[in-house]
């Protein structure tokens, strides 16, 4: 027994040797091969790992437009002459950076902070030195170049917005990438590379970018470029262009009516749905944003109170106030709670319970039918309408009139926002309390709690004029394209249509002194709606002290001014909402921007002209039918 | 002090003074090899994989020091239901693995995931020792003595390279195959089994791989033809080895592996970058390093009294040299590209376990070294 275990284990240990033998000869294995690799041909491999360093060149894409509805460059590429530093080709990096100083004048900050970047980056990455600069520095330094080695001129491309401000928000921006994106993607990591970081830049990256090439090139020892071997290259494939339905000069039109304020404005072609304008003041410069904006220009873009890197036409929450007024009537008339010819008293205030709703005109209006009622703005007449709806059937129809829907308009996620129908259910989830009568009136003239951006009161005022399921979108659509029935009662349009031409074009209309006469257009009328979001209610005592309008509280104080509207009111194809933040009322600040824009895409026209890519769209459907 | 004056060591304290620190320290000094690598491959930055990497690696020598206290019976006592539970974890794979890269390894119990193939490693290791331990010597040649080893390999490695887990199979196929060698199958059964191996082989490769999987056998043969398709990997990863010369370009200074033309630095190919930053003097540093463990675990299945120990110390090793081996000729262009990790030094959290686990059996082997548990020992008898 004890022998035959003495023999099992000397068998096992003559097995463990010939295994540990063989174990032995593969690890020799390895060393030999790891001689033969790194010693005897060592030399081939450092040179295929220096071509591997050199001899492609990536060569980024040519980033596509971004274009007007008529082929107006909202974004293009200009050339950008820039230099590079190549630390392992430029020995001493101080001194290579003092050699070039005295051809390129570099302040000590930034000559500091080149230094600490090249220490941190391989030594066989280029690191941007200086970009953007004028042909005749760059044309100097190309010229010295032989007694600068390491310095690396190249010609890229920048992006650049010739409409700056008016465009701001439409085309966002593009930047650098940022370095955990950038992560292990050479693209994305070459010097200059940048991608779309806001608005249509992000929306389209994907069609904007294109995809990257690779240049064959010989170098010599010192990186300079011998020849190009194009032939055995593979050439980088340019962006394409992007066409936006949006129309500069409209855009211009806007930004300029509203470059005091803190406002919006967005109009659409009800026809398609296009976006026309999209604008929201301030705007700001996306130029600065591209080749990295300093600290404190961000800081004082981030910490002025009117917003502007803040795109407010489809971000900004308002109370629609009453602009709802008309979306509030065709419910009423849908659901058959009041006829149009059904009189209300208004004595400008209304009891509910031990609550006192007011009228904004504290006189009141006396006995109103709903032509009057949306002509005057009574509140009276809509807190009774609003009653006899309840909460749900209004939150219906505000629903079919696209408030509360987050559009997919072709800008990024962060830059929509959904706004808010309430309900009872949402209150009682959300404030865990019962809805109230209170609540309804509230809603009936639009304040409380519904909430909604200017893109979707404009939504809302396309669906109110043509009873169509009007869908916004930046892109173009195809010619003949057209939306679908909300179901809406045609005289029940009829009637609000009627009632809104009644605020613009009938003595007595809350925006009828402001604008007359109307649009301005020959022969053409404008419908609308005036609307006032109170932000503050002004105290007794503060009227005490003698603060009793609007203009005596400070602007963040004040009450925003709203107004919706559409032209020409026979044939309805271009609708408008424009918001001004703090603007005291809608009939003071709103209606005449709101008329400028639509008075501006009458006389143009800009849906039906045929110029640019829509021509080229309807000729290539002429020639299909 | 002759063998028979061994005694088992009882308490805790009299087995922690019995642990062999030689070899623990040999581990450390790997694993910080692994850390320092794993800081260059984010160009010198913890996040994300240095700083995960020494998390781990310090949980796992806490593990390995905790296996290495369990005296034999109670391995002997799992070693069976080990082996079972694993392969009901790995037929679960089949039916409800998650897929990930084309490939279906994990299985998702609530928020773990586990990779039960690593499991089985150590399982079978301990399965076919607590199987030749329990065996009369004079049958291990015998065919009923063998066919059930055979099964017990087969099944794994059949239901692992179904995954598809090419590297994993062939692992613990060799390991097992080791094993039984190690056991004392005659060189009769051997040299039959050879060539009935080489005929499966062929059938292997003609019928049963798939195309992709074939391609990478072959390519590794013959890089240079397609060096954009499925040879680039090896084709730059012999560059990237081969431009680092005797002593590499430095740490942090790998071209190959910072411009990205090193394909899977942080795990597959990690001794590529090593061989390029620190060059010949470097990769031989690390492969002696494993070569002295290596030897460690020989010497100490060799003090070790009971079959069971010595294979389960000689299994282990043995997976632990097939890992090496595999990524070491696998990067070099020996081997074609499998997919295995270096051990301890690789990113990856399931392998890392899986080897600092079978370091600890190891370990425990040579502090119980002397304990002869009987046959069909167990935890209960």
């Amino acid at each position: 027994m004890r022998r035959d275990k003495q023999e099992a284990q000397a068998q096992f240990n003559r097995r463990v040797l010939l295994l540990g033998a063989g174990g032995a000869l593969m690890f020799g294995g390895l060393g030999a091969r790891l001689y033969s690799l790194q010693i005897l041909e060592q030399e081939r491999y450092r040179t295929l790992s220096d071509s591997n360093q050199f001899s492609f060149r990536l060569q980024p894409p040519v980033r596509g437009r971004i274009l007007d509805r008529a082929g107006e460059a909202l974004a293009e590429n200009r050339d950008n002459y820039r230099l590079f530093i190549v630390p392992e080709q430029a020995g001493d990096p101080v001194r290579a950076l003092e050699r070039l100083a005295r051809h390129l004048p570099m302040t000590e900050g930034r000559m500091e902070r080149l230094l600490t970047q090249i220490a941190r980056t391989p030594r066989f990455q280029p690191v941007t030195v200086a970009e953007d600069l004028d042909w005749e520095t760059f044309a100097r330094i190309n010229l010295h170049l032989p007694e600068l080695p390491g310095i690396l001129p190249d010609v890229g491309e920048v992006r650049t917005y010739p409409h700056a401000q008016t465009m701001a928000h439409v085309t966002g921006y593009v930047q650098v990438a940022p370095p955990e994106m950038a992560r292990g993607d050479r693209l994305l990591l070459h010097p200059g590379f940048r991608i779309g970081r806001s608005g249509a830049e992000i929306a389209n990256e994907d069609r904007l970018r294109g995809s990257a090439g690779q240049l064959k090139v010989e170098v010599n020892a010192f990186g300079r470029v011998i020849r190009e071997l194009p032939d055995q290259s593979v050439p980088s494939r340019p962006g394409s262009d992007v066409h936006l339905s949006v129309d500069l000069r409209a855009q211009r039109v806007a930004m300029q009516a509203l470059s005091q304020e803190a406002a919006a404005a967005v109009a659409l072609d009800m026809v398609n749905g296009e976006i026309l304008v999209l604008a929201s003041t301030p705007g700001f410069d996306p130029n600065a944003f591209v080749l990295g904006i300093g600290q404190a220009e961000f800081n004082s873009l981030n910490s002025n109170p009117y917003r502007p890197l803040f795109n407010k036409a489809t971000t900004g929450l308002y109370a629609p106030a009453s602009t709802i007024k008309g979306l509030i009537s065709m419910a009423a008339l849908e659901h058959g709670v009041i006829s149009p010819n059904e009189r209300i008293h208004c004595s400008g205030r209304v009891q509910l319970g031990n609550r006192t709703f007011h009228c904004w005109r504290r006189e009141g209006h006396g006995s109103v039918h709903m032509h009057d009622a949306m002509k005057v703005s009574c509140d009276t007449y809509f807190y009774e309408v609003a009653r006899r709806l309840g909460v749900e059937r209004i939150r219906e129809t505000a629903l079919r009139c696209g408030l509360g829907h987050l559009f997919d308009i072709g800008l990024p996620v962060p830059e929509r926002a959904a706004g808010l129908v309430p309900s009872a259910a949402w209150k009682r989830a959300r404030r865990g309390q019962p809805w109230t009568t209170g609540d309804t009136f509230n809603t009936g003239i639009g304040q409380g709690y519904m909430l909604a951006s200017p893109l979707q009161l404009a939504v809302m005022t396309a669906r109110l004029a043509t009873g169509r399921a009007v869908t916004p979108t930046l892109n173009l659509r195809p010619p003949g394209f057209s939306f679908d029935s909300l179901g809406f009662d045609e005289g029940h349009v009829e009637t609000v249509h009627r009632a809104m031409s009644g605020v613009v074009n009938e003595p007595g209309g809350t925006a009828y002194w402001t604008l007359r006469p109307g649009l301005g257009v020959e022969g053409v009328q404008m419908c609308g709606k005036t609307g006032t979001a109170q932000v503050y209610s002004i105290t007794p005592e503060e009227r005490a002290r003698g603060v009793r309008s609007q203009d005596d509280l400070p602007w963040r104080l004040r009450n925003h001014g709203l107004f919706i509207g559409y032209a020409p009111a026979d044939n309805p194809r271009y609708a408008v909402a424009v918001v001004v933040e703090h603007g005291m009322g809608g009939t003071r600040t709103a209606a005449r921007p709101a008329r400028d824009i639509l008075r501006d895409l009458v006389t143009r026209d800009p849906a039906t002209r045929e110029t640019g890519p829509l021509a080229a769209l309807s000729a290539a459907s002429g020639t299909g039918s | 002090m002759g063998v028979f004056s061994q005694s088992v060591p009882r308490g805790l304290r009299e087995k922690l003074y019995e642990i062999n620190w030689a070899f623990v320290l040999l581990i450390i000094l790997i694993g910080l090899i692994g850390v320092g690598m794993l800081y260059s491959v984010e160009g010198g930055a913890w996040d994300p994989y240095a700083s995960r990497h020494s998390v781990r690696f310090a949980a796992g020598l806490a593990v390995m020091l905790g296996v290495a206290m369990a005296p034999p019976r109670f391995w002997m006592g799992v070693a069976y239901p080990a082996y079972i539970g694993a392969l009901v974890l790995l037929i679960g794979v089949e039916l409800f693995g998650v897929t990930a890269m084309g490939a279906k390894r994990w299985l998702e119990l609530g928020p773990i995931r586990m990779q039960p193939s690593e499991i089985m490693k150590i399982a079978l290791v301990l399965a076919l020792a607590r199987y030749y331990h329990d065996l009369a010597a004079e049958r291990v040649s015998s065919l009923a003595g063998l066919i059930l080893p055979l099964i017990m390999i087969a099944v794994p490695v059949l239901l692992v390279s179904r995954q598809p887990d090419l590297g994993t199979a062939v692992l613990i196929g060799a390991t097992g195959m080791i094993m039984v060698f190690l056991a004392g199958l005659s060189w009769r059964v051997i040299g039959v089994g050879a060539v009935f191996g080489a005929v499966g082989a062929w059938g292997v490769l003609t019928y049963a791989l798939k195309d992709y999987q074939r391609d990478r056998i072959f390519t590794f043969l013959d890089p240079e033809a397609d060096p954009l398709g499925s040879g680039y990997q090896i084709l730059q990863s012999k560059i990237a080895l081969g431009s680092g010369g005797l002593t590499g370009k430095g740490y942090m200074q790998g071209s190959q592996a910072h411009l990205n033309y090193l394909p899977e630095k942080q795990t597959d190919f990690i001794f590529t970058m090593l061989g390029e930053e620190f060059g010949f003097v470097g990769c031989m540093v690390v492969l002696g390093l494993y070569a002295m463990l290596l030897a460690n675990c020989v010497m100490i299945a060799g003090s070790c009294k009971s079959t069971f120990l010595r294979l389960v110390v000689m299994g282990v090793a043995s997976t632990f040299a097939f890992y090496v081996f595999i990524n070491a000729g696998m990067v070099m262009g020996l081997f074609p590209v499998v997919g295995v990790p270096l051990p301890m030094i690789s990113y990856g959290g399931s392998v890392m376990l899986t080897v600092l686990f079978g370091l600890g059996l190891i370990l425990g082997a040579h502090v119980h070294r002397g304990a002869e548990p009987p046959k069909g020992a167990g935890l209960f008898g």
